[in-house]
């Protein structure tokens, strides 16, 4: 049968749509029983301290308190809360409650009760005496300080990531190709510069929640809104000391979550309540509870040494990130890989390279997954390194990267040796500068009003799931009148995978949308996937759909040929129906499924796993025009154009939303989000009021076009999108400010007053 | 204390603490369409409407709605559904945990103002945050929306 993309690549409607826009109740707190127990977290009000004594009798005593859990009433067997394939990467440094408090928010005591009232006075009424200790405040200062984070012995690191918690390292390493110091030395120009991004909160709409109950068998049943229904299952169990087998995790629709719940943030504290009383629990973080204890992307502090010839060929990359992981490690050790892996490879001529990398543990929030992982803020170091030096040559930037960017068949030595074989870099370039009439706006234009306008450029990449570890799995089930059920184990967060893989499964089978029904994710029925993250869905999970098709459709021309008295070989299947090659007979695909619940022993049923030896990048260029008032250094973002090879893009709507969503995350990361803190480590940004994301008065107009390469091992040519959309406006942004008004803003955001302070020597 | 009110068109008599908030309130009556975002009035997610006009719930007391009218997404079904066709015809709803808030203040828009611009829109719902879709989508489906109705009343009226 041939395959060929006929509803892939149409902008169909996500299968859940018209339920998400008439206010269905489908999210986990419209679904949570009502006699779910209430439950909240005391959070300690220092950074670093011992819990010396907790009185929770008067707590205990408040009418309608059920149970108050301390450090005292925990497993002690340390975990980590990181989303990840076991073993983890993330070091084993958690308890659900610990003596040792290690920021301002971290968890104290559990409190569950029958009214939100009941719990919220019951948690007034712990009365806790702290050992105040001296925190690490500074991530600059943490390595071998020593003040320790992790003193405890217990502390246990998986993998070989070179962590130490007696040197406050979550991780550490250094990659290399070539001798990075004498191709430096023979260098006409050397750009060295640091930047420095924050803590972003991923601020999805719905903040992190759960609800657990027991089911008839004593299993724990954890309906959360999490990107990883299968990790949970494991770090619950891990959590709470019991056997895997009593777990089991369902996902309903998700309210975002851009990798903030790719860490497993809230579910223990229901789990352990539900598993301690044996009565339904329920988990409900308050918007202030997510800015202050959650999993915020790593703050990083990146310093670049680009060495290029007069001619403005890049000879090398020599890159050294500091990463804050915070309070505890997760995902620590791997967020700072992308700052190097994907960022290097974009020039494509280097001679040598050299990454090199420390993560440490400070007293600050712990920090977690968000879109881009890492590659975010080493994209905006090594692309504002690269317009920098462009400047510094009085070189146009785009002509600078169209000398040294990397293309279709390049090797990309600082990403694990792979080979772009579907790469669009250099097409996405010509037409971004096309739509956005580069050549007509670089670099500046006076206003003569008092304003400057400015243009800036960047480029970004990513990756399509992990190479070599990350697992996609997706079954088929065909039912009565012939219809398929897609059972997945990704998790579709907003993102619409139901609605795309289940486009993928359509046009290999033949058949229309309608006679696909999705089923995700419930860890008693779903095929085992790692989750949805680091953006494997559409081409890991998508591959296993295809995978998965392809032995169905095997199986119905068994079956269909066993009904027509025939072998295999002599029938084929054209996706209604199975007919002799000959012409002499034929029976219908709801006739086949129809019959097989009868007198059968040959299920018509496929499961199939979908793993990569390699992660093809998707590339993208964005190019930013802003308007600065160089009274007041204010800086007005007038437009954003971009242009994203995601391969084939499975449902343009759907890419599209992606990509200018993305983008917009990534203009409120350069021009608003900041992330502050008070000297005691108190976080100032701890509401929406103070956190500013762009609201649609701030973005400007985002437009987006596609030039598509091909990926052979992706569905219909498929790579990734979710993540390489957010990388490029804190570069072309900084870039496009910089030819405005001659300041190079290295910390991000990019606020007036930085600017105001840069034009006026103060910076 | 007792309140009396008209949720999405039906007269109910209920009893509420003093300090319950017209969000949690409208919940508790199975109204599940409104949700929380923020409780700092931000985010825009909790709009509803009070005596036909857009409030945020989160920062409304229960209490004040005694004696009026109030209408979620859920009394609005039909018009929500048409509305909410546009923006799904985008891929604009995304997660759509944003999409009542938001469906709740486009249709008061409508109501409010005559063919509005751009400049208009963005300014009537800049209280209505969406993280998922950067707006775009959304400003699509709201234009597309807005010009099919206009279509027709032009009709209406020759």
């Amino acid at each position: 049968m041939e395959r060929t993309a006929k509803i892939v690549g149409s902008p169909v409607m996500k299968k859940d749509a018209m339920a998400l826009v008439t206010g269905k109740p489908v999210y986990t707190d419209d679904i949570a029983p009502g006699d779910c127990l209430v439950v909240k977290v005391l959070r300690s009000p220092h950074a670093h301290a011992l819990v010396e004594e907790i009185r929770t009798e008067g707590a205990k005593k408040v009418p309608g308190i059920v149970t108050v859990l301390t450090w005292k009433d925990v497993p002690g067997k340390r975990f980590t809360m990181a989303g990840q394939s076991y073993p983890e990467p993330s070091p084993y440094d958690r308890l659900i409650l610990d003596r040792r408090v290690r920021f301002v928010g971290d968890a104290v005591a559990i409190v569950a009760g029958e009214t939100e009232a009941a719990v919220d006075r019951a948690l007034r009424l712990i009365k806790v005496s702290y050992q105040v200790l001296e925190p690490v405040l500074d991530f600059r200062t943490a390595k071998d300080n020593p003040i320790l984070v992790h003193p405890e012995e217990d502390w246990k690191s998986l993998c070989p990531v070179g962590a130490d918690n007696k040197r406050n390292l979550c991780a550490s390493g250094c990659e290399k190709d070539g001798d990075v110091e004498a191709v430096l030395k023979t260098c006409d120009y050397v750009v060295e510069r640091t930047y420095h991004t924050k803590a972003n909160q991923q601020a999805m709409m719905e903040t992190f929640r759960a609800f657990t109950t027991l089911d008839p068998y004593g299993r724990l049943v954890v309906t959360a809104s999490t990107q990883v229904p299968f990790h949970v299952r494991r770090i619950i169990a891990h959590a709470l000391d019991i056997p895997k087998a009593k777990v089991r995790v369902i996902k309903p629709r998700i309210g975002g979550g851009f990798g903030a719940k790719q860490t497993v943030v809230a579910e223990v504290y229901p789990a352990i309540v539900t598993w301690l009383t044996g009565r339904p629990a329920k988990i409900v973080y308050s918007r202030y509870e997510s800015q202050i204890a959650s999993s915020p992307r790593h703050e990083m502090e990146v310093k670049v040494r680009l060495g290029a010839d007069k001619d403005g060929m890049i000879r090398a990359i020599d890159l050294y990130t500091l990463s804050n992981t915070g309070a505890y490690g997760e995902h620590g050790p791997t967020t700072v890989g992308l700052s190097g892996h994907k960022s290097i490879p974009l020039y494509g001529n280097a001679e040598a390279f050299r990454f090199t990398y420390d993560v440490v543990y400070t007293n600050r929030m712990s920090a977690g997954a968000y879109r881009g992982y890492g590659a975010t803020q080493g994209l905006f170091a090594v692309e504002s390194a690269v317009n920098e030096l462009a400047d510094m040559l009085h070189m146009d930037p785009v002509k600078l990267r169209e000398k040294n960017m990397v293309r279709e068949g390049n090797v990309m030595p600082a990403y694990y040796g792979e080979v772009a074989n579907s790469c669009a870099l250099d097409r996405c370039m010509a037409k971004a500068k096309e739509m956005f009439g580069w050549d007509e706006k670089f670099p500046a234009k006076d206003m003569g009003n008092g304003k400057v306008r400015g243009v800036g450029v960047a480029m970004s990449m990513q990756g399509s799931a992990i190479a070599g570890l990350d697992v996609g799995s997706a079954t088929l089930k065909l039912n009565d009148d012939g219809f398929y059920s897609l059972l997945i184990g990704a998790a579709d967060m907003g993102t619409g995978c139901d609605t795309t893989l289940a486009q993928v499964a359509a046009d290999c089978l033949c058949c229309d949308l309608d006679n696909i029904v999705v089923h995700g994710v419930d860890t008693d029925v779903s095929p085992y996937d790692s989750g949805s993250y680091a953006s494997s869905t559409a081409y890991l999970t998508g591959g296993a759909v295809v995978k998965t098709c392809d032995s169905m459709i095997a199986k119905i021309m068994e079956k269909g040929a066993e009904y027509l008295n025939s072998s295999a070989d002599e029938v084929e299947f054209d996706g209604k129906r199975v007919y002799r090659l000959d012409g002499s007979g034929e029976i219908s695909l709801r006739d086949i499924g129809n019959r097989a619940m009868c007198s059968n022993g040959y299920a018509l049923e496929v499961t199939e796993s979908n793993t990569s030896p390699s992660s093809p990048p998707p590339f993208m260029v964005g190019m930013a025009e802003v308007e600065v008032d160089m009274e007041t250094g204010a800086v007005e973002l007038l437009d954003y154009a971009a242009v994203v090879d995601c391969g084939t893009p499975l449902n343009p709507n759907l890419t599209r939303i992606q990509t200018e969503g993305g983008l917009a995350q990534g203009i409120g990361m350069a021009l608003y989000e900041d992330i502050t803190y008070s000297p005691k480590g108190q976080l100032y940004e701890n509401s929406l009021m103070q956190y500013k994301i762009p609201s649609r008065q701030d973005v400007c107009p985002i437009r987006v076009e596609f030039e598509s390469s091909y990926e052979k091992t992706g569905p219909f040519g498929a790579k990734s999108i979710g993540e390489v959309v957010i990388n490029t406006p804190s570069p072309a942004i900084a870039s496009a400010v910089a030819h405005a008004a001659g300041v190079y803003i290295r910390e991000l955001p990019i606020t007036a007053e930085k600017v105001y302070r840069g034009m006026n020597g103060k910076g | 204390m007792e309140i009396n009110l008209t949720l999405n068109g039906k007269k109910i008599k209920a009893q509420i603490r003093p300090d319950e908030l017209l969000l949690d309130f409208v919940r508790s009556q199975g109204c599940r369409s409104v949700k929380r975002g923020c409780e700092t009035a931000n985010c825009g997610l909790c709009t509803v409407w009070l005596d036909e006009k857009p409030v945020l719930s989160c920062s409304t007391l229960a209490a004040r709605a005694d004696g009026r009218t109030v209408t979620t997404l859920e009394g609005v079904a039909a018009e929500a559904e048409a509305f909410g066709a546009y923006l799904a015809e985008e891929g604009a709803e995304q997660c759509g945990f944003c999409s009542p808030g938001l469906i709740m203040n486009v249709l008061a828009m409508e109501r409010e103002l005559s063919d509005p611009s751009e400049e208009e829109i963005k300014e009537y719902l800049a209280g209505n945050l969406c993280r998922c879709t950067g707006y775009m989508g959304q400003l699509r489906a709201i234009r597309n929306y807005l010009n099919r109705k206009g279509g027709e009343t032009d009709g209406e009226n020759r």
